[in-house]
């Protein structure tokens, strides 16, 4: 399989980038490590008249903080996420969730950037996002705009991203006393996700400050479990505040049947993974673990 | 549009089309058909070569994109007549039955070696689990890739010719 003929730019800076998207945004697709793009362009699901070859561009890789939050640059590969220290020792979210990307090949060449706009609902980035209470950054000709992670993923395969816009950084609120956990389940390492879920909580003494839920392959887009987040604030995690925040986050998804399991099966997994990340959230919060 | 590569130590430099698969660049460009097409869905991991040392699936990048770096196909793992230890392993372990997935199986391998010298199973099958065996041969691969790791450590451990002369002759 070859993808249909497109035009194609690599260009050597960000400037460079988005006075090409200026002009011909429309009819372009920006690629980054291309392990979302690829498969799409020789399946022939895409054809754009433009490839903008975006991950040649300097300064836009890296792991950093700035301001109280975690930066990483949007053509950080999800490998340098998995062996991150920096990354391990303030947001262990970051690298679990990684591990668990595709496959090691496709790690070290997929990007954290790249995998966000491509907007995969089975994608595994955006429930993190979602949970960590991310911010993207996006670039354009006329400067820089931040779009919440919540406000980003609008459908399948769809975000709020213009046209003329390329996502440059991707920036995590940092706080104290907190923690996270991504659990998957997948039939095999590279298998698009049954359901996982990306849980982080930020905790204030016994209770809980704060919770961030996302979903995985549960609906149109990565989902946020809006009410089961609002039910574990302000309060201890006993059994019964988790099984209720398990409760409404299964009600908040919407998955499909298909060869993967039965909607009846994966909204329960739903329920399953909340209670188990919340319970190793709290932990690793309580343990100084973040 | 210009493609100039690095493959195996020899420059190479084509005109091609942008989307001109990296895999078919190498097979039907250059004739290197040890770097194979199995799922040709980035599933498989049969047209895995090293980007400037690291495992990439060739089939999931366009020749253009990879411009100016250095790839290494399984016809670059030998020395001449001489078997890198990773073949070796393949070949004392029996690591192979068909050998389709062989060549990917071994590049893996040699790039896990570089950075952790003395992989744990755990760690090997990690490192192989974007490759698939499609004669579910897994356990002589893993024993293939640990022989390959005792051959470098012994290597690593033997005094250099060198040392052994300059000590023989003082």
């Amino acid at each position: 399989m070859f993808p249909a003929a497109f035009d194609y730019r690599a260009p050597s800076s960000l400037a460079e980038a988005v006075d090409i998207l200026r002009q011909r945004g429309e009819e372009a697709k920006v690629m980054a490590g291309g392990q979302s793009l690829i498969p799409l362009l020789k399946l022939r699901f895409s054809q754009p008249a433009l490839v903008v070859d975006i991950g040649r561009l300097p300064n836009l890789a890296g792991i950093g903080r700035h301001d109280g939050h975690l930066t990483i640059g949007a053509l950080t590969k999800h490998a340098a996420v998995e062996s991150s220290a920096e990354a391990r020792s303030v947001c262990p979210l970051l690298p679990e969730a990684a591990h668990w990307i595709a496959d090691p090949l496709i790690r070290n060449q997929g990007t954290v950037g790249g995998s966000i706009c491509h907007a995969d609902p089975a994608g595994d980035w955006g429930s993190v996002m979602l949970a960590l209470g991310a911010d993207f950054v996006a670039n354009s000709e006329s400067g820089e705009r931040v779009i919440h992670a919540a406000d980003f993923f609008q459908g399948p395969f769809t975000t709020a991203l213009r046209p003329d816009e390329v996502l440059t950084e991707i920036r995590i609120p940092l706080a104290a006393h907190s923690g996270g956990a991504y659990n998957k389940l997948e039939r095999k390492v590279g298998d698009f996700a049954t359901v996982a879920v990306a849980v982080q909580v930020e905790m204030n003494g016994d209770k809980i400050a704060k919770a961030g839920i996302g979903l995985t392959s549960v609906g149109d887009r990565n989902l946020k479990a809006a009410d089961a987040e609002k039910s574990l604030a302000g309060k201890e995690p006993t059994d019964a505040v988790i099984a209720e925040a398990a409760r409404l986050a299964a009600a908040a998804a919407e998955p499909k049947s298909d060869v993967r399991g039965s909607a009846e099966y994966k909204k329960d997994i739903v329920r399953v993974f909340v209670q188990r990340g919340l319970r190793t959230a709290v932990a690793r919060a309580r343990e100084g673990r973040r | 549009m210009n493609v100039s590569l690095t493959v195996n130590g020899t420059k190479h430099s084509a005109d091609v089309e942008p989307r001109v698969l990296l895999v078919d660049f190498i097979r039907t460009n250059l004739r290197l058909t040890g770097t194979h097409i199995g799922c040709d869905t980035s599933s498989c991991g049969a047209c895995t070569v090293l980007v400037d040392g690291t495992p990439l699936k060739s089939c999931t990048l366009l020749a253009v994109q990879v411009t100016g770096r250095s790839i290494t196909t399984v016809e670059g793992l030998a020395a001449g007549a001489a078997m890198s230890p990773m073949q070796t392993g393949f070949h004392e372990e029996h690591g192979l039955q068909c050998g389709f997935c062989t060549p990917g199986m071994m590049l893996v391998g040699t790039a896990l070696l570089e950075h952790n010298p003395n992989p744990t199973e755990e760690e090997i099958r990690w490192a192989i689990s974007g490759n698939i065996c499609r004669c579910t041969g897994y356990m002589n691969i893993v024993k293939a890739i640990q022989h390959a790791a005792a051959i470098k450590a012994a290597a690593a451990q033997a005094p250099k010719p060198e040392a052994v002369a300059a000590g023989g002759g003082k």
